[in-house]
């Protein structure tokens, strides 16, 4: 189609009437941060805003996909449908990559108000997380009440866009590591609720337990805001859940629901101000990101770094060159094209 | 703009649960570049037709050790033409006598790769047989 805007929209309004086909396609546009996508995008953004976003994380193997698909069950259960988008990494060498998170997702297979995406993490340059906060904006607009983001907690941009969601989850598996591993720094302290997964096997109460323990510690005082601007529960619940028997998943859905009714209110102003700020900062990296390749400057950008490596200027002088050669075009860009 | 990768779903119609095959394939697809989105065993046409859907796939390939090729292959295709997905490329692979081929191609299986096929052939015929995207 000629006009990418005029295909953006129109994608975006069938899949508001419920085009599935047209919501794929949608979300590929997204993934490859096409000029219809970010006209798709112009058009859902003031119609979303009320999904609820959950994020999950945890290591590989600490059962995501299958919470996120007991989670799911329990959800449909209850009427309403549901919207998963699965990120798996991709190849820093090759760029390909394997997404199997529909793996676990396959009793949903067959259900047509689960709809379930799979996305290679990319070297997305404003970040995987703006392609992420997007996705779930046009699942949001097309009405999902609920969106799960799954990411696997290794690597800070994959951590940074579970942590950006209304609710983050993490997911421990029992077995692994000592109490230690609950207070050094990291994946835990993103969390909003903890979960242990695998609850049937030996060790998971315990683990549960000590999981408890040990972020009840320092809990006196409020962990307030976060360094980035994200204010988090002074104790994260823990909840031990098993997919198998489907002990605990109530709970955790209970707890879900509840934070996504608290958000709703003025209480949540903060997290929904971060989010914004955080996809504000990832869209303005992407723009810069091209501004630099663009293909009109690039001899000259060519020429700057060649200058750089040969350590005739400094880099730092090359890149308020290069900001400042632009001035108000800078601001235009990419719509104009 | 990010550069497009072409999608690639691996699927296993039917009962057989030897996917070894369609492991080895999804890695070596993986080294060549492509997103693969693995969906695992035991899957029937109307979850593969869902799944491609959903994923916006641009081949879907599917393997087959069962011998019921016959049965289910042109059923996959049928159910993606259901989606509107008939210009998705569908490709097949696993035990499938050579005498088979003409009625499968007939159905909508575009290529049948059988035993010994490399990787590096599976990955060029892709790029080769894509649909364009506008």
């Amino acid at each position: 189609m000629a006009d990418p805007a005029a295909r953006g929209t129109e994608l975006a309004e069938r899949a508001r009437a419920g085009d599935r086909r047209a919501l794929a396609r949608l979300l590929t546009e997204v993934e490859n941060r096409t000029p219809a996508s970010e006209a798709a995008l112009r058009y859902l953004y003031p119609l979303a805003g009320a999904a609820h976003l959950v994020g999950v994380t945890g290591a590989p193997g600490a059962g995501k996909s299958t919470l996120v698909a007991a989670l799911t069950g329990l959800v449909r259960q209850g009427g309403r449908p549901v919207a998963v988008i699965a990120i798996d990494p991709s190849s820093p060498i090759t760029g390909g990559a394997i997404l199997g998170d529909r793996i676990r997702m396959q009793h949903h297979a067959h259900d047509r108000e689960v709809f379930i995406r799979s996305m290679a993490s990319r070297g997305h340059a404003g970040g995987l997380a703006a392609a992420a906060a997007d996705a779930a904006a046009v699942l949001d607009a097309v009405g999902f009440p609920i969106v799960f983001l799954e990411t696997v907690g290794t690597g800070q941009s994959e951590v940074e866009v579970a942590a950006l969601a209304d609710t983050t989850v993490v997911a421990e598996a029992p077995e692994m590591g000592d109490e230690v591993q609950a207070i050094k720094a990291g994946l835990l302290e993103v969390a909003d609720i903890v979960v242990v997964t695998k609850g049937d096997r030996p060790g998971a109460q315990r683990a549960a337990a000590q999981l408890r323990a040990m972020l009840a510690i320092g809990s006196e005082a409020d962990r307030g805001a976060g360094r980035d601007g994200r204010r988090r529960p002074k104790r994260p619940e823990v909840i031990l859940t098993s997919a198998t028997s489907g002990d605990g998943l109530g709970e955790l859905l209970a707890a879900l629901d509840r934070r996504g009714t608290e958000l709703r209110g003025d209480t949540a102003e903060e997290a929904r101000l971060h989010r914004a700020s955080a996809q504000l900062d990832g869209i303005m990296a992407e723009r810069l990101h091209l501004i630099l390749h663009d293909p009109r400057l690039e001899p000259e950008t060519d020429a700057l770094v060649r200058q750089i490596a040969a350590h005739e200027i400094d880099p730092y002088d090359a890149a308020d060159r290069i900001l400042g050669r632009f001035g108000p075009t800078a601001l235009r860009y990419p719509s104009e094209t | 703009m990010t550069e497009r990768r072409i999608k690639v779903l691996i699927a296993k119609p039917g009962l057989d649960g030897h996917d070894r095959g369609a492991k080895v394939l999804a890695r070596g697809l993986r080294d060549e570049g492509f997103e693969v989105i693995y969906t695992g065993l035991r899957q029937t046409p109307e979850m593969i037709a869902n799944a491609a859907l959903q994923e916006d796939v641009d081949v879907v390939g599917l393997s087959i050790l069962s011998g019921a090729h016959m049965t289910l292959l042109p059923r996959v295709c049928e159910a993606l033409r259901a989606e509107g997905l008939g210009d998705v490329l569908v490709t097949a692979g696993g035990i499938i006598p050579d005498d088979d081929i003409p009625l499968l191609r007939e159905a909508g299986v575009r290529r049948v790769f059988g035993p010994g096929t490399t990787i590096g052939e599976v990955a060029d015929y892709i790029r080769a047989n894509v649909r364009p995207r506008d």
